[in-house]
């Protein structure tokens, strides 16, 4: 029988098995390889300008003083917190739009980044706080947000549109708050928000990339061990029953990991618009693959937030720019393109 | 059977899968109280009644899909809330009444989904695995449409690609909840024999909830009539269907006639003017 499934199954005779989809597999590879190509040219740009050889001799060890001090002290740790912010944006917007089993069901579209902002606009305008309570207040508003949607929309367990809709409330109450806040606010205080408020990677040192790196390495190999179990609640939640899935404590793990991914990732950045709209969207048409694709999501997210930040330097010149700005634009744009590609080809 | 029932079991059960004094109950809105159901092993069960009756309910407690709020539905004599969520998988499958075929998965895909509880994320593919999905394809005919996407498939080939699903899970039990709605008529009938020769070849054990009394008095071995969350009769259909029961169940003035095709009971309501008559 002639078989067109892509995927594939690598077999031991202990009795392992493992099932890849190749194209999948291809397409992760690639996403991987723009991520860390888009790091080593994003390092190498700015002020001082830095070959990519340079840049990769560096990272090695093998650099100038100077251009150790450029490369790992100032330049690394944005990258870093760019490509963990990505992959857990990616991971985040994957999960929550797989639980809710609705392409809208994404974290901008739910109110949880309106709800970090939240957080952070209390401490910016109410307290002129530091960037360090900044980055704390908008931890708490995303979470508590996150708290309170899954709260409300709890009736006998989860449901997708009910979720969604829920989220949707939210959202407008927050943002509600929101603009509140920033009428109150002088005109310091209300540009620093609006920076703050559209996503921005400038200024990102180590005491960022660490509580990032080490939360994500907790929650990915986490959530990937429920992502077997996640693939069958496509076909509602009683299919996914009926085949021995603990539905409601899958989904309840997955939401509480996909909170955390995405409240972290909007207090290091701020709420980067539409990474986790678009990447698992993106990453879906380009694996051709039914089921959650969160690795695929991952490491598009990823791609797309480093590959905008070095855009947005390359074209308008260091900071000048915020990313949010430029993943809006890319990400956005990116996902029209292939909707209206695809339309033509006859497909959803 | 070799299985003894438990000594704190008063029914002195014997069969694989029973429902012991459970009350149904969606938040406070309870469907069906004190219920007790045997579900006789190797049968084809279906359970029939009127709509709200509890039938959907009753299946949906007997694959464990909805806890009642008292008593306990019992496998193998364990009560099956306790018991791990992949070992029941393994033991009994259900096809819900709507389930979402993903974009874009493939029929072979699809019915690979059948295989979870069989995996682990150690052993995700085996030969075994391939080998069953295969077996499945070809026991529903969907075989040459291994390769086609779920979403263009007709509603009667998508019905019998979820039965392969279902089959792949290779449980000796099988609950269908209302299997043959929204098809039209052949191919209720295909599925239907499908089930039957599922049944008769396999030996497995079929528990179905129908809408048309004269599909479960052809197709069932065992028949159980709901009305009102209570039984009101249970056996082979020849023993049960009757006018009397009909009118119990249904409040229906029928007459029950021998099916000329199977002899089974075949159910004919009473024309319309014999029915207004009796009720002035």
């Amino acid at each position: 029988m002639k078989t067109r499934s892509r995927s594939r199954a690598l077999r031991t005779p202990g009795g392992l098995s493992l099932r890849l989809d190749l194209r999948a597999v291809v397409v992760v590879g690639l996403f991987l390889a723009t991520a860390l190509a888009a790091g080593v040219a994003l390092i190498g740009t700015g002020d001082a300008h830095i070959p990519a050889a340079d840049v990769l001799r560096t990272l090695a060890g093998n650099g100038t003083a100077y251009q150790d001090f450029i490369v790992n002290e100032l330049r690394l740790p944005r990258v870093l917190v760019g490509l963990l912010v990505g992959a857990s944006l990616g991971l985040g917007g994957a999960l929550f739009q797989a639980v809710s089993r609705n392409p809208l069901g994404s974290p901008d579209v739910l109110g949880l980044s309106q709800g970090s902002t939240a957080g952070a606009l209390v401490v910016i305008v109410l307290m002129s706080g530091s960037a360090t309570q900044v980055t704390a207040g908008a931890l708490i508003g995303g979470l508590v947000t996150g708290l309170a949607i899954y709260l409300l929309a709890w009736k006998q367990g989860v449901h997708g549109y009910r979720m969604v809709l829920v989220g949707i409330g939210v959202s407008a109450i927050v943002t509600a708050v929101n603009g509140y806040l920033l009428t109150k606010a002088d005109l310091v205080d209300a540009a620093r928000a609006v920076v703050w408020m559209t996503g921005s990677l400038g200024g990102r040192d180590w005491d960022q990339v660490w509580p990032l790196l080490t939360l994500c390495a907790v929650l990915v190999p986490l959530v990937l061990a429920h992502a077997r179990g996640l693939r069958m609640m496509e076909m509602g939640d009683d299919t996914a029953a009926a085949l021995g899935v603990r539905v409601q404590r899958v989904r309840l793990v997955l939401m509480v990991c996909a909170v955390l991914l995405t409240a972290a990732a909007t207090a290091a950045a701020g709420p980067v618009s539409f990474v986790a709209l678009t990447a698992p969207q993106l990453a879906r048409r380009l694996t051709r693959s039914p089921g959650p694709n969160l690795v695929p999501s991952l490491c598009m997210g990823a791609a797309l937030l480093v590959t905008a930040d070095w855009a947005s330097q390359r074209a308008f010149g260091a900071d000048q720019l915020p990313v949010g700005v430029v993943t809006g634009v890319l990400g956005g744009g990116y996902l029209l393109w292939l909707l209206v590609t695809e339309r033509r080809a006859g497909r959803i | 059977m070799s299985a003894v029932p438990e000594s704190d079991s008063k029914r002195s059960t014997v069969n694989r899968l029973s429902a012991e004094n459970v009350t149904l109950a969606y938040d406070r809105r309870v469907i069906a109280e004190q219920l007790s159901v045997e579900i006789p092993d190797n049968s084809f069960t279906v359970i029939v009644g009127p709509n709200a009756c509890g039938k959907s309910t009753l299946l949906r407690a007997l694959s464990r899909m909805l806890r009642p709020s008292e008593g306990r539905v019992l496998l193998d004599g364990q009560a099956i809330g306790s018991m791990p969520a992949k070992k029941v998988a393994r033991t009994l499958g259900l096809l819900p009444q709507s389930s979402v075929a993903p974009d874009g998965i493939t029929v072979a895909d699809l019915v690979g989904r059948g295989r979870y509880p069989h995996q682990g994320l150690l052993r995700q593919w085996s030969a075994q695995d391939e080998r069953v999905v295969r077996e499945s394809m070809r026991q529903t005919g969907v075989a040459e449409l291994a390769d086609r996407y779920v979403d263009e498939l007709s509603g009667g080939q998508r019905q019998r690609v979820w039965i392969a699903m279902a089959l792949a899970q290779q449980t000796p039990l099988l609950l269908l909840d209302e299997p043959t709605t929204y098809l039209d008529i052949q191919h209720q009938i295909d599925v239907l024999d499908l089930c039957a020769e599922l049944h008769e070849t396999q030996g497995r054990t079929l528990v179905a909830v129908l809408h048309d009394l004269n599909h479960a008095a052809r197709y069932a071995t065992h028949l159980i009539a709901l009305r009102g969350g209570e039984v009101i009769a249970e056996g082979a259909p020849n023993d049960i269907v009757t006018a009397e029961l009909v009118e119990a169940v249904f409040g229906l003035r029928c007459q029950v006639i021998a099916d000329p095709e199977t002899g089974t009971p075949l159910v004919v309501p009473a024309a319309r003017r014999a029915r207004v008559t009796a009720a002035s």
